[in-house]
């Protein structure tokens, strides 16, 4: 029997699951998702943290295990992998993009925002290297004043 | 051997374990909003990381045992922390310099275990590492910065290394569990860390004047578990009052 979906499907699908913490980018776009495999008509998404403590992380095998039931998957196996380790770089340029028009500065190599995501100044500050989750840091806008998030690079 | 490996691996849940529950500690009564969300997020990561070790340590000892048994369902002589993090947290400062002291001693300890040659280590120590990495930024600015702050904060950040400094030391003194590991490459022996670590510190303090005492003596006994301070078991009591309640509770 061929099953009436193949692995492309299932990327697809997953890239429909929200970030529980940030519902604006999908679990691809988080870049959490590092293979989806068919085999003996066994699904099975593996997997990584982000950060090996963060909460959202059994949330996230949840909604894709939810999500794979939806679609008539019977059985979908949800695996944890931790190496390679999750890096920032995995983000996708989609979700880089979503980020920044929520009001998340997305992560830059150089350690800090590009800018301030609401009105684009460079002139931004550092207020905590941790912010209200596991993944971001709180700076300041100096010339809006306004607060905002910025996704921690790794 | 598996008996060895289980005791090393021990060693590295524990020190995240009851170093991030004692951070953890904090939660909802820091100084400043932003030193709470800090400090529990440090926690977090703590208590991440000792998921991945107390998993693999309770898989390699076979005895059906789940990594939240050992977390939760150990009395204090079975914990093989060093005392350096058991000790209560006293003031703000006192929390940091101890938390600069464990991070500068983790993070060039896990970038030698990234080449261990056991590879579900190696992974552990890579997925630890990027946090310690950030920890030590953080916990390193804050150690200068109060220490290089008022006349008041430098005293108080010299007491804190003069109280903290005869704990720091003890895990630079091999054990036979080191020698083993180290034999089959699984770890460096952790006195081959402390030049490195030495290095951190002196650059640090400093920039922080404060001064280093050069008296090398150091407590031991926490991690062969055979003499820990008296503030751990009140620690555990917090910790493991739920299962020890109420056996086997979850939510």
């Amino acid at each position: 029997m061929t099953m009436p979906f193949d692995t492309n499907d299932i990327w697809a699908w997953l890239d429909t699951v929200p970030d529980p913490e940030i519902p604006v980018i999908s679990v691809v776009d988080l870049g959490v998702i590092r293979a989806v495999d068919i085999e003996n008509e066994r699904v099975t998404v593996t997997v990584t943290p982000t950060y090996s403590g963060c909460p959202a992380m059994s949330v996230i095998s949840l909604d894709i295990e939810t999500k794979l039931l939806k679609r008539g998957i019977i059985d979908p196996q949800i695996k944890t992998q931790i190496a390679p380790p999750w890096t920032t770089d995995w983000l996708s340029e989609k979700g880089r993009k979503r980020l920044e028009e929520y009001g998340i500065a997305p992560p830059q190599a150089a350690g800090g925002p590009a800018h301030c995501p609401l009105c684009r100044s460079k002139r931004v500050e550092k207020v905590s290297q941790f912010g209200s989750t596991p993944c971001k840091a709180q700076w300041r806008c100096l010339d809006c004043l306004e607060p905002f998030d910025y996704f921690k690079c790794i | 051997m598996t008996e060895a490996l289980f005791e090393f691996l021990l060693r590295q849940g524990d020190n995240s374990l009851v170093l991030g529950h004692r951070v953890s500690e904090w939660c909802g009564v820091a100084p400043a909003l932003e030193e709470d969300i800090a400090l529990a997020n440090t926690a977090l990561d703590l208590i991440g990381q000792t998921r991945l070790w107390l998993e693999y340590a309770a898989e390699v000892e076979g005895k059906g045992r789940s990594a939240d048994d050992l977390a939760f369902l150990r009395d204090a002589y079975d914990f093989r922390n060093m005392l350096l993090v058991e000790l209560p947290n006293k003031d703000f400062g006192q929390t940091l310099m101890r938390q600069f002291l464990f991070d500068a001693f983790q993070v060039p300890w896990l970038t030698a275990l990234k080449s261990s040659s056991d590879q579900r280590i190696a992974d552990i120590a890579s997925k630890s590492l990027q946090e310690a990495l950030y920890h030590l930024e953080r916990s390193r600015d804050t150690v200068i910065a109060l220490g290089d702050g008022t006349k008041e904060s430098n005293a108080r950040m010299q007491e804190a290394l003069d109280r903290l400094w005869p704990y720091a030391g003890e895990v630079f003194r091999d054990d036979e569990i080191d020698i083993a590991m180290a034999k089959k490459h699984i770890a460096p022996r952790p006195s081959e860390i402390r030049q490195t670590w030495d290095a951190t510190l002196n650059e640090t303090f400093e920039a922080a004047y404060l001064t280093l005492s050069e008296d090398r003596f150091a407590h031991s006994g926490g991690r062969t578990g055979q003499r820990h301070t008296e503030h751990l078991g009140h620690m555990l009591a917090t910790m493991q009052v739920l299962q020890r309640s109420y056996p086997g509770a979850t939510w």
